[in-house]
Protein backbone atom coordinates (compact mmCIF):
# COMPACT_ATOMS: atom_id res chain seq x y z
CA UNK A 1 0.00 0.00 0.00
CA UNK A 2 2.65 2.31 0.93
CA UNK A 3 4.13 1.55 -2.61
CA UNK A 4 1.11 1.79 -4.48
CA UNK A 5 0.38 5.89 -2.36
CA UNK A 6 4.10 6.33 -3.77
CA UNK A 7 3.90 5.48 -7.12
CA UNK A 8 0.60 8.00 -7.44
CA UNK A 9 2.42 10.58 -6.05
CA UNK A 10 5.23 10.28 -8.23
CA UNK A 11 2.49 9.47 -11.28
CA UNK A 12 0.99 13.21 -9.99
CA UNK A 13 4.12 14.90 -9.84
CA UNK A 14 4.84 13.62 -13.39
CA UNK A 15 1.67 15.15 -14.61
CA UNK A 16 2.09 17.99 -13.22
CA UNK A 17 5.43 18.56 -14.73
CA UNK A 18 3.77 17.94 -18.36
CA UNK A 19 3.05 21.53 -18.73
CA UNK A 20 3.68 23.54 -21.20
CA UNK A 21 5.32 25.49 -18.76
CA UNK A 22 8.04 22.36 -18.75
CA UNK A 23 8.49 22.03 -22.06
CA UNK A 24 11.92 22.55 -22.90
CA UNK A 25 12.68 25.83 -25.58
CA UNK A 26 14.64 24.63 -28.29
CA UNK A 27 17.57 26.62 -27.51
CA UNK A 28 17.89 24.35 -23.90
CA UNK A 29 18.32 21.05 -25.73
CA UNK A 30 20.98 19.63 -24.87
CA UNK A 31 22.37 17.12 -27.30
CA UNK A 32 25.23 14.50 -26.97
CA UNK A 33 26.54 13.41 -30.18
CA UNK A 34 23.39 14.62 -32.46
CA UNK A 35 20.69 12.21 -29.89
CA UNK A 36 18.27 14.02 -27.65
CA UNK A 37 18.10 11.66 -24.51
CA UNK A 38 15.14 13.85 -23.01
CA UNK A 39 11.25 14.52 -24.25
CA UNK A 40 10.47 17.62 -25.07
CA UNK A 41 7.74 17.71 -23.13
CA UNK A 42 7.11 15.40 -20.85
CA UNK A 43 4.48 13.99 -22.77
CA UNK A 44 3.96 10.91 -24.84
CA UNK A 45 4.19 11.45 -28.12
CA UNK A 46 1.01 10.57 -30.06
CA UNK A 47 1.99 8.35 -33.24
CA UNK A 48 -1.13 9.07 -35.22
CA UNK A 49 -1.07 12.56 -34.55
CA UNK A 50 2.92 12.41 -35.73
CA UNK A 51 1.93 10.85 -38.81
CA UNK A 52 -0.54 13.51 -39.98
CA UNK A 53 2.38 15.94 -38.82
CA UNK A 54 4.88 13.69 -41.45
CA UNK A 55 2.72 14.55 -44.23
CA UNK A 56 1.29 18.16 -43.88
CA UNK A 57 3.08 20.68 -46.19
CA UNK A 58 2.70 23.46 -43.73
CA UNK A 59 3.67 21.22 -40.76
CA UNK A 60 6.24 18.20 -41.34
CA UNK A 61 6.03 17.83 -44.83
CA UNK A 62 8.81 14.97 -44.78
CA UNK A 63 7.32 13.53 -47.53
CA UNK A 64 8.83 16.47 -49.38
CA UNK A 65 11.93 14.24 -49.19
CA UNK A 66 11.66 11.15 -47.82
CA UNK A 67 9.58 8.01 -49.66
CA UNK A 68 7.34 6.02 -46.50
CA UNK A 69 5.59 2.71 -47.70
CA UNK A 70 3.20 3.71 -44.60
CA UNK A 71 1.61 6.51 -46.06
CA UNK A 72 1.23 5.04 -49.82
CA UNK A 73 -2.10 6.55 -49.62
CA UNK A 74 -0.29 10.22 -50.10
CA UNK A 75 0.79 10.74 -53.39
CA UNK A 76 3.94 12.13 -54.68
CA UNK A 77 6.89 11.22 -52.06
CA UNK A 78 9.83 13.40 -52.88
CA UNK A 79 13.74 11.52 -53.17
CA UNK A 80 16.07 13.84 -51.43
CA UNK A 81 16.63 12.07 -48.29
CA UNK A 82 16.46 8.18 -47.80
CA UNK A 83 13.08 6.05 -47.50
CA UNK A 84 12.34 6.29 -43.68
CA UNK A 85 10.56 2.59 -43.78
CA UNK A 86 12.45 0.87 -40.79
CA UNK A 87 13.68 4.09 -39.60
CA UNK A 88 13.35 2.64 -35.88
CA UNK A 89 15.11 -0.33 -37.03
CA UNK A 90 18.53 1.76 -37.54
CA UNK A 91 18.03 5.27 -35.20
CA UNK A 92 17.00 5.04 -31.40
CA UNK A 93 14.32 7.04 -30.16
CA UNK A 94 16.64 9.48 -28.59
CA UNK A 95 18.80 9.66 -32.27
CA UNK A 96 15.81 9.86 -34.18
CA UNK A 97 14.40 13.10 -31.56
CA UNK A 98 18.05 14.54 -32.04
CA UNK A 99 17.53 14.14 -36.30
CA UNK A 100 14.05 15.88 -35.84
CA UNK A 101 15.29 18.21 -33.43
CA UNK A 102 18.30 19.76 -35.73
CA UNK A 103 19.35 17.09 -38.03
CA UNK A 104 22.24 19.26 -38.61
CA UNK A 105 23.83 17.74 -35.62
CA UNK A 106 23.78 14.38 -36.76
CA UNK A 107 24.69 15.05 -40.55
CA UNK A 108 26.48 17.65 -41.30
CA UNK A 109 25.61 20.27 -43.94
CA UNK A 110 22.48 18.52 -44.44
CA UNK A 111 19.75 19.89 -46.55
CA UNK A 112 16.97 19.03 -43.66
CA UNK A 113 15.58 21.51 -42.03
CA UNK A 114 15.86 21.83 -38.36
CA UNK A 115 12.77 21.66 -37.04
CA UNK A 116 12.95 22.60 -33.88
CA UNK A 117 14.95 25.85 -33.69
CA UNK A 118 13.95 29.54 -33.34
CA UNK A 119 17.07 31.60 -33.96
CA UNK A 120 20.17 31.47 -36.48
CA UNK A 121 18.06 31.71 -39.37
CA UNK A 122 18.96 34.01 -41.91
CA UNK A 123 16.15 36.34 -43.66
CA UNK A 124 13.62 34.31 -42.79
CA UNK A 125 9.62 35.39 -43.61
CA UNK A 126 8.70 37.92 -40.92
CA UNK A 127 5.68 35.93 -39.66
CA UNK A 128 8.22 33.11 -38.81
CA UNK A 129 10.85 34.51 -37.64
CA UNK A 130 11.81 33.57 -33.96
CA UNK A 131 9.62 30.50 -34.26
CA UNK A 132 10.12 26.80 -34.71
CA UNK A 133 8.58 24.73 -37.94
CA UNK A 134 7.17 22.49 -35.56
CA UNK A 135 5.92 22.99 -31.70
CA UNK A 136 8.07 20.91 -29.02
CA UNK A 137 5.02 18.33 -29.02
CA UNK A 138 4.82 18.23 -32.90
CA UNK A 139 8.52 16.89 -32.48
CA UNK A 140 7.58 14.01 -29.89
CA UNK A 141 4.63 13.07 -31.72
CA UNK A 142 6.81 12.70 -35.24
CA UNK A 143 9.19 10.50 -33.25
CA UNK A 144 6.40 8.32 -31.54
CA UNK A 145 5.48 7.75 -35.37
CA UNK A 146 9.00 7.21 -36.69
CA UNK A 147 9.61 4.38 -34.18
CA UNK A 148 6.62 2.19 -35.64
CA UNK A 149 8.38 2.63 -38.83
CA UNK A 150 9.63 -1.34 -38.59
CA UNK A 151 10.58 -3.44 -40.65
CA UNK A 152 12.48 -6.46 -38.47
CA UNK B 1 14.42 -15.16 -78.92
CA UNK B 2 11.71 -16.14 -76.46
CA UNK B 3 8.44 -14.56 -77.14
CA UNK B 4 8.39 -12.71 -73.58
CA UNK B 5 11.66 -10.71 -74.92
CA UNK B 6 10.27 -10.20 -78.56
CA UNK B 7 7.06 -8.61 -77.07
CA UNK B 8 9.59 -6.59 -75.29
CA UNK B 9 11.58 -5.39 -77.77
CA UNK B 10 8.00 -4.64 -79.81
CA UNK B 11 7.64 -2.49 -76.99
CA UNK B 12 9.86 -1.21 -76.31
CA UNK B 13 9.77 0.22 -80.26
CA UNK B 14 6.54 1.31 -80.26
CA UNK B 15 8.00 3.28 -76.83
CA UNK B 16 10.22 4.59 -79.14
CA UNK B 17 7.76 5.71 -81.72
CA UNK B 18 5.34 7.45 -79.76
CA UNK B 19 7.69 9.18 -76.91
CA UNK B 20 7.56 12.10 -78.13
CA UNK B 21 9.59 13.97 -75.73
CA UNK B 22 10.47 12.57 -72.33
CA UNK B 23 14.35 13.34 -70.64
CA UNK B 24 16.33 12.00 -73.45
CA UNK B 25 14.09 13.74 -75.59
CA UNK B 26 15.66 16.43 -77.89
CA UNK B 27 13.82 19.93 -78.21
CA UNK B 28 12.83 20.66 -81.97
CA UNK B 29 10.87 23.45 -82.32
CA UNK B 30 8.59 23.81 -84.96
CA UNK B 31 10.15 20.80 -86.41
CA UNK B 32 13.00 22.76 -87.66
CA UNK B 33 14.93 24.77 -84.62
CA UNK B 34 17.28 22.12 -82.43
CA UNK B 35 17.94 23.46 -79.04
CA UNK B 36 21.09 22.69 -77.18
CA UNK B 37 19.17 20.90 -73.35
CA UNK B 38 22.60 19.61 -72.30
CA UNK B 39 25.73 21.17 -72.85
CA UNK B 40 29.33 20.42 -70.83
CA UNK B 41 29.42 22.61 -67.78
CA UNK B 42 31.01 26.12 -67.97
CA UNK B 43 34.65 26.31 -66.30
CA UNK B 44 32.97 28.66 -63.95
CA UNK B 45 30.25 26.07 -62.71
CA UNK B 46 32.61 24.10 -60.62
CA UNK B 47 30.50 22.02 -58.97
CA UNK B 48 28.74 21.09 -62.00
CA UNK B 49 29.81 18.02 -65.49
CA UNK B 50 26.85 18.41 -67.48
CA UNK B 51 24.15 21.47 -67.90
CA UNK B 52 20.81 21.01 -68.85
CA UNK B 53 17.89 23.22 -69.55
CA UNK B 54 14.81 23.03 -67.48
CA UNK B 55 12.76 21.32 -70.29
CA UNK B 56 14.51 18.18 -69.73
CA UNK B 57 13.33 17.70 -66.25
CA UNK B 58 9.20 18.57 -67.79
CA UNK B 59 6.62 16.32 -67.98
CA UNK B 60 5.77 15.06 -71.76
CA UNK B 61 2.85 16.79 -71.79
CA UNK B 62 4.65 20.26 -70.39
CA UNK B 63 7.88 19.57 -73.09
CA UNK B 64 5.13 19.19 -75.76
CA UNK B 65 3.83 22.39 -75.52
CA UNK B 66 6.79 24.36 -76.24
CA UNK B 67 8.25 21.88 -79.39
CA UNK B 68 5.29 23.83 -81.37
CA UNK B 69 4.78 27.94 -81.21
CA UNK B 70 1.40 27.12 -82.20
CA UNK B 71 0.60 25.19 -79.31
CA UNK B 72 2.97 27.39 -76.97
CA UNK B 73 0.52 29.54 -74.86
CA UNK B 74 3.46 31.94 -74.41
CA UNK B 75 2.95 32.86 -77.73
CA UNK B 76 -0.48 35.05 -76.78
CA UNK B 77 1.37 37.34 -74.71
CA UNK B 78 4.57 37.92 -77.35
CA UNK B 79 1.79 38.92 -79.75
CA UNK B 80 0.67 41.10 -77.14
CA UNK B 81 4.51 42.30 -76.70
CA UNK B 82 4.65 43.30 -80.31
CA UNK B 83 1.60 45.22 -80.45
CA UNK B 84 3.29 47.36 -77.05
CA UNK B 85 6.51 47.42 -79.82
CA UNK B 86 3.99 48.97 -81.87
CA UNK B 87 2.44 51.14 -80.20
CA UNK B 88 2.95 54.90 -79.70
CA UNK B 89 3.15 55.97 -75.84
CA UNK B 90 4.37 58.57 -73.74
CA UNK B 91 4.97 62.23 -74.02
CA UNK B 92 7.43 62.22 -77.18
CA UNK B 93 5.24 59.98 -79.08
CA UNK B 94 7.23 57.57 -79.77
CA UNK B 95 6.91 53.69 -80.46
CA UNK B 96 9.83 51.57 -79.61
CA UNK B 97 9.33 50.43 -83.49
CA UNK B 98 10.03 54.05 -84.55
CA UNK B 99 13.55 54.02 -83.35
CA UNK B 100 14.26 50.20 -83.06
CA UNK B 101 13.04 49.13 -86.23
CA UNK B 102 12.17 45.76 -86.80
CA UNK B 103 12.11 43.54 -82.78
CA UNK B 104 14.89 41.15 -84.96
CA UNK B 105 16.94 43.79 -84.57
CA UNK B 106 17.64 43.04 -80.89
CA UNK B 107 18.74 39.14 -82.41
CA UNK B 108 21.56 38.26 -79.75
CA UNK B 109 20.78 40.57 -76.92
CA UNK B 110 19.06 38.74 -74.73
CA UNK B 111 21.74 35.75 -74.82
CA UNK B 112 23.83 38.26 -73.92
CA UNK B 113 22.08 39.92 -70.78
CA UNK B 114 22.54 40.81 -67.81
CA UNK B 115 25.80 43.16 -68.46
CA UNK B 116 27.50 45.85 -67.31
CA UNK B 117 26.92 49.35 -68.83
CA UNK B 118 30.04 51.76 -69.58
CA UNK B 119 29.51 52.99 -66.13
CA UNK B 120 30.23 49.70 -64.59
CA UNK B 121 26.77 49.44 -63.45
CA UNK B 122 24.77 46.19 -64.06
CA UNK B 123 21.75 46.16 -66.28
CA UNK B 124 19.40 44.16 -67.01
CA UNK B 125 17.19 44.00 -70.36
CA UNK B 126 14.02 45.24 -68.25
CA UNK B 127 16.00 48.31 -66.94
CA UNK B 128 17.26 48.51 -70.87
CA UNK B 129 13.43 48.69 -71.83
CA UNK B 130 12.50 51.47 -68.92
CA UNK B 131 15.36 53.56 -69.51
CA UNK B 132 13.76 53.68 -73.03
CA UNK B 133 10.37 54.41 -71.76
CA UNK B 134 11.41 57.02 -69.19
CA UNK B 135 14.36 58.92 -70.90
CA UNK B 136 13.30 58.62 -74.39
CA UNK B 137 9.34 58.16 -74.78
CA UNK B 138 8.30 60.11 -71.63
CA UNK B 139 6.62 57.25 -70.42
CA UNK B 140 6.09 55.97 -67.61
CA UNK B 141 8.55 52.92 -66.11
CA UNK B 142 6.63 49.76 -66.35
CA UNK B 143 6.86 48.15 -62.60
CA UNK B 144 9.64 45.37 -62.94
CA UNK B 145 7.14 41.76 -63.41
CA UNK B 146 4.49 43.60 -65.34
CA UNK B 147 2.21 41.62 -67.48
CA UNK B 148 3.21 44.51 -70.37
CA UNK B 149 7.51 44.14 -69.69
CA UNK B 150 7.36 40.48 -69.73
CA UNK B 151 5.45 40.51 -73.09
CA UNK B 152 8.01 42.94 -74.16
CA UNK B 153 11.78 41.24 -73.26
CA UNK B 154 9.56 37.76 -73.90
CA UNK B 155 9.11 38.96 -77.41
CA UNK B 156 13.12 40.28 -77.24
CA UNK B 157 14.33 37.00 -75.89
CA UNK B 158 12.37 35.64 -78.79
CA UNK B 159 14.66 37.29 -81.07
CA UNK B 160 17.96 35.39 -79.39
CA UNK B 161 15.92 31.66 -79.46
CA UNK B 162 18.55 29.07 -80.54
CA UNK B 163 21.66 31.39 -79.84
CA UNK B 164 24.02 30.05 -76.82
CA UNK B 165 23.83 31.97 -73.26
CA UNK B 166 27.08 33.79 -73.47
CA UNK B 167 26.88 36.29 -70.47
CA UNK B 168 30.26 37.39 -69.70
CA UNK B 169 31.77 37.44 -66.03
CA UNK B 170 35.13 38.64 -66.40
CA UNK B 171 36.05 42.55 -65.94
CA UNK B 172 34.01 45.11 -65.01
CA UNK B 173 31.46 41.96 -64.43
CA UNK B 174 33.31 40.02 -62.05
CA UNK B 175 32.24 41.37 -58.73
CA UNK B 176 28.42 41.34 -59.66
CA UNK B 177 29.32 37.80 -60.42
CA UNK B 178 31.15 37.09 -56.99
CA UNK B 179 27.86 38.94 -55.40
CA UNK B 180 25.79 36.54 -57.26
CA UNK B 181 27.70 33.39 -56.55
CA UNK B 182 28.28 34.30 -52.94
CA UNK B 183 23.84 34.61 -52.88
CA UNK B 184 23.18 31.60 -54.75
CA UNK B 185 25.25 29.14 -52.04
CA UNK B 186 23.64 31.11 -49.12
CA UNK B 187 21.28 29.38 -46.65
CA UNK B 188 18.33 31.19 -46.29
CA UNK B 189 14.44 31.06 -44.52
CA UNK B 190 13.20 29.27 -42.08
CA UNK B 191 13.94 26.31 -43.91
CA UNK B 192 18.15 27.46 -44.01
CA UNK B 193 18.28 25.90 -47.97
CA UNK B 194 20.55 27.95 -50.52
CA UNK B 195 19.77 27.69 -54.11
CA UNK B 196 22.29 25.12 -54.60
CA UNK B 197 20.85 22.93 -52.05
CA UNK B 198 18.21 21.91 -54.85
CA UNK B 199 19.25 23.25 -58.12
CA UNK B 200 23.08 21.58 -57.96
CA UNK B 201 23.19 19.14 -54.97
CA UNK B 202 19.47 17.65 -56.16
CA UNK B 203 18.48 18.16 -59.30
CA UNK B 204 16.77 15.56 -61.43
CA UNK B 205 15.45 14.62 -57.98
CA UNK B 206 11.85 14.25 -56.54
CA UNK B 207 10.94 16.86 -53.95
CA UNK B 208 7.01 15.86 -53.40
CA UNK B 209 5.78 16.63 -56.33
CA UNK B 210 8.40 18.51 -58.52
CA UNK B 211 11.43 17.40 -60.42
CA UNK B 212 14.32 19.37 -59.85
CA UNK B 213 16.09 21.04 -62.40
CA UNK B 214 18.90 22.97 -62.07
CA UNK B 215 17.10 26.57 -62.00
CA UNK B 216 18.44 27.64 -65.46
CA UNK B 217 17.09 30.49 -66.89
CA UNK B 218 17.12 30.56 -70.27
CA UNK B 219 13.97 30.12 -71.06
CA UNK B 220 13.02 33.28 -69.30
CA UNK B 221 10.09 34.80 -69.54
CA UNK B 222 8.79 31.80 -68.65
CA UNK B 223 4.85 30.60 -69.59
CA UNK B 224 3.63 28.71 -66.22
CA UNK B 225 0.80 26.28 -66.42
CA UNK B 226 0.31 26.70 -62.49
CA UNK B 227 -0.54 30.82 -63.37
CA UNK B 228 -0.89 30.60 -66.70
CA UNK B 229 1.51 33.71 -67.34
CA UNK B 230 4.77 34.77 -68.33
CA UNK B 231 7.17 35.10 -65.36
CA UNK B 232 10.33 36.87 -64.63
CA UNK B 233 13.49 35.44 -63.70
CA UNK B 234 12.95 37.87 -60.05
CA UNK B 235 10.06 36.58 -59.83
CA UNK B 236 10.90 33.01 -60.04
CA UNK B 237 13.81 33.80 -57.50
CA UNK B 238 11.11 35.30 -55.04
CA UNK B 239 9.09 32.50 -55.30
CA UNK B 240 12.09 29.92 -54.27
CA UNK B 241 12.81 31.91 -51.90
CA UNK B 242 9.12 32.27 -50.48
CA UNK B 243 9.09 28.53 -50.70
CA UNK B 244 12.08 28.34 -48.31
CA UNK B 245 10.27 30.47 -46.03
CA UNK B 246 13.00 33.15 -47.26
CA UNK B 247 12.18 37.41 -46.88
CA UNK B 248 12.90 37.65 -50.97
CA UNK B 249 15.13 40.35 -52.22
CA UNK B 250 13.42 42.99 -54.38
CA UNK B 251 12.61 42.81 -57.70
CA UNK B 252 14.84 44.92 -60.01
CA UNK B 253 17.22 45.24 -56.47
CA UNK B 254 20.77 44.93 -56.66
CA UNK B 255 20.86 41.28 -54.95
CA UNK B 256 18.29 39.45 -57.66
CA UNK B 257 20.32 41.31 -60.26
CA UNK B 258 23.47 39.90 -59.13
CA UNK B 259 21.84 36.52 -58.84
CA UNK B 260 20.64 36.99 -61.96
CA UNK B 261 23.66 37.32 -64.13
CA UNK B 262 25.38 34.17 -61.43
CA UNK B 263 22.37 31.78 -62.32
CA UNK B 264 22.81 33.13 -66.24
CA UNK B 265 26.27 31.97 -65.89
CA UNK B 266 25.86 28.95 -64.92
CA UNK B 267 23.44 28.07 -68.37
CA UNK B 268 26.39 29.61 -71.06
CA UNK B 269 26.42 27.13 -73.52
CA UNK B 270 22.46 26.19 -73.43
CA UNK B 271 20.13 27.80 -76.10
CA UNK B 272 18.10 30.64 -75.35
CA UNK B 273 14.70 29.29 -75.24
CA UNK B 274 12.43 32.14 -74.70
CA UNK B 275 9.61 31.95 -74.42
CA UNK B 276 9.46 28.37 -72.71
CA UNK B 277 6.99 26.25 -70.94
CA UNK B 278 7.27 25.37 -67.61
CA UNK B 279 4.63 23.88 -64.82
C1 LIG C 1 14.60 19.13 -47.65
C2 LIG C 1 14.62 17.70 -47.54
C3 LIG C 1 14.28 17.03 -46.22
C4 LIG C 1 13.17 17.22 -45.44
C5 LIG C 1 12.03 18.21 -45.66
C6 LIG C 1 13.27 16.25 -44.38
N1 LIG C 1 14.40 15.52 -44.51
FE1 LIG C 1 15.02 14.00 -43.28
N2 LIG C 1 16.72 13.80 -44.38
C7 LIG C 1 17.02 14.49 -45.52
C8 LIG C 1 18.30 14.03 -46.03
C9 LIG C 1 18.99 14.54 -47.29
C10 LIG C 1 18.74 13.04 -45.14
C11 LIG C 1 20.05 12.25 -45.20
C12 LIG C 1 21.04 12.85 -44.27
C13 LIG C 1 22.09 13.64 -44.97
O1 LIG C 1 21.83 14.79 -45.38
O2 LIG C 1 23.18 13.10 -45.17
C14 LIG C 1 17.72 12.91 -44.12
C15 LIG C 1 17.78 11.99 -43.08
C16 LIG C 1 16.73 11.71 -42.23
C17 LIG C 1 16.69 10.60 -41.28
C18 LIG C 1 17.73 9.53 -41.15
C19 LIG C 1 17.51 8.63 -42.32
C20 LIG C 1 17.83 7.15 -42.13
O3 LIG C 1 16.89 6.44 -41.79
O4 LIG C 1 18.95 6.81 -42.31
C21 LIG C 1 15.49 10.67 -40.65
C22 LIG C 1 14.98 9.72 -39.59
C23 LIG C 1 14.80 11.83 -41.17
N3 LIG C 1 15.56 12.43 -42.12
C24 LIG C 1 13.53 12.21 -40.76
C25 LIG C 1 12.86 13.31 -41.26
C26 LIG C 1 11.58 13.76 -40.76
C27 LIG C 1 10.80 13.09 -39.67
C28 LIG C 1 11.24 14.86 -41.46
C29 LIG C 1 10.04 15.75 -41.29
C30 LIG C 1 9.79 16.24 -39.95
C31 LIG C 1 12.30 15.08 -42.44
N4 LIG C 1 13.26 14.13 -42.28
C32 LIG C 1 12.31 16.10 -43.37
C33 LIG C 1 16.25 15.46 -46.11
C34 LIG C 1 15.06 15.96 -45.63
C1 LIG D 1 13.28 57.78 -79.22
C2 LIG D 1 13.91 56.60 -79.70
C3 LIG D 1 13.72 55.33 -78.86
C4 LIG D 1 12.55 54.78 -78.45
C5 LIG D 1 11.15 55.28 -78.65
C6 LIG D 1 12.90 53.56 -77.80
N1 LIG D 1 14.25 53.39 -77.82
FE1 LIG D 1 15.26 51.83 -77.08
N2 LIG D 1 16.99 52.74 -77.50
C7 LIG D 1 17.13 53.95 -78.15
C8 LIG D 1 18.52 54.31 -78.21
C9 LIG D 1 19.09 55.56 -78.86
C10 LIG D 1 19.22 53.29 -77.55
C11 LIG D 1 20.72 53.21 -77.28
C12 LIG D 1 21.49 52.94 -78.51
C13 LIG D 1 21.31 51.53 -78.93
O1 LIG D 1 21.93 50.65 -78.33
O2 LIG D 1 20.57 51.26 -79.88
C14 LIG D 1 18.22 52.32 -77.15
C15 LIG D 1 18.54 51.11 -76.53
C16 LIG D 1 17.62 50.12 -76.30
C17 LIG D 1 17.94 48.80 -75.86
C18 LIG D 1 19.36 48.25 -75.65
C19 LIG D 1 19.83 47.75 -76.99
C20 LIG D 1 21.23 47.26 -76.97
O3 LIG D 1 21.57 46.45 -77.84
O4 LIG D 1 22.01 47.67 -76.14
C21 LIG D 1 16.78 48.11 -75.75
C22 LIG D 1 16.59 46.65 -75.34
C23 LIG D 1 15.72 49.01 -76.10
N3 LIG D 1 16.25 50.21 -76.43
C24 LIG D 1 14.38 48.67 -76.10
C25 LIG D 1 13.37 49.58 -76.36
C26 LIG D 1 11.98 49.26 -76.21
C27 LIG D 1 11.40 47.90 -75.82
C28 LIG D 1 11.30 50.40 -76.49
C29 LIG D 1 9.81 50.62 -76.38
C30 LIG D 1 9.25 50.36 -75.07
C31 LIG D 1 12.29 51.40 -76.85
N4 LIG D 1 13.53 50.87 -76.74
C32 LIG D 1 11.99 52.68 -77.25
C33 LIG D 1 16.12 54.68 -78.68
C34 LIG D 1 14.78 54.45 -78.46
C1 LIG E 1 13.57 23.80 -51.78
C2 LIG E 1 14.20 23.69 -53.05
C3 LIG E 1 14.49 24.95 -53.84
C4 LIG E 1 15.33 25.97 -53.49
C5 LIG E 1 16.12 26.12 -52.21
C6 LIG E 1 15.33 26.87 -54.62
N1 LIG E 1 14.51 26.41 -55.60
FE1 LIG E 1 14.35 27.17 -57.46
N2 LIG E 1 12.96 25.75 -57.92
C7 LIG E 1 12.54 24.76 -57.07
C8 LIG E 1 11.53 23.96 -57.71
C9 LIG E 1 10.81 22.77 -57.12
C10 LIG E 1 11.36 24.52 -59.00
C11 LIG E 1 10.43 24.02 -60.11
C12 LIG E 1 11.04 22.79 -60.73
C13 LIG E 1 12.43 23.05 -61.24
O1 LIG E 1 12.60 23.64 -62.32
O2 LIG E 1 13.39 22.73 -60.49
C14 LIG E 1 12.30 25.63 -59.11
C15 LIG E 1 12.49 26.39 -60.24
C16 LIG E 1 13.44 27.38 -60.39
C17 LIG E 1 13.72 28.09 -61.61
C18 LIG E 1 13.01 27.90 -62.95
C19 LIG E 1 13.74 26.93 -63.83
C20 LIG E 1 13.13 26.82 -65.20
O3 LIG E 1 13.63 26.00 -65.98
O4 LIG E 1 12.17 27.52 -65.51
C21 LIG E 1 14.73 28.96 -61.35
C22 LIG E 1 15.36 29.94 -62.31
C23 LIG E 1 15.05 28.81 -59.95
N3 LIG E 1 14.27 27.83 -59.39
C24 LIG E 1 16.03 29.53 -59.30
C25 LIG E 1 16.29 29.44 -57.93
C26 LIG E 1 17.19 30.32 -57.23
C27 LIG E 1 17.98 31.45 -57.85
C28 LIG E 1 17.18 29.91 -55.93
C29 LIG E 1 17.89 30.56 -54.74
C30 LIG E 1 17.44 31.90 -54.43
C31 LIG E 1 16.29 28.77 -55.82
N4 LIG E 1 15.75 28.53 -57.05
C32 LIG E 1 16.07 28.03 -54.66
C33 LIG E 1 13.02 24.50 -55.81
C34 LIG E 1 13.96 25.26 -55.15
Amino acid sequence: MKILIATAVVAAFFAGTATAQDTVVPTAVMFDEGAVGVSLTGVVGDAANGRKVFANRKQGNCLACHANADLSEQSFHGEVGPPLDGAADRWSEDELRGIVTNSKLMFEGTIMPAFYIDAGYTRPLEKFDGKSILSAQQVEDVVAYLMTLKEN
Amino acid sequence: MNTKLLQTVAALSLLAGVAVAGEDATLIINDEETMVTEAAAPAHAENLDRIYSGWVFRADETQVLQMDDFDNPAFVFTDQGQDLYDTVDGTAGESCANCHGDVDSFAGLTAQMPRVNSDGELETLTELVNNCRTERMGAEAWKYSASQMTAVTALIGLQSRGMPVDVAIDGAAAPYWERGKELYYTRVGQLDMSCSNCHEDNYDVMIRADHLSQGQTNGFPTYRLKNAKLNSRHGRFKGCMKNIRATPFKEGGDEFKALELYVASRGNGLSVETPSVRN
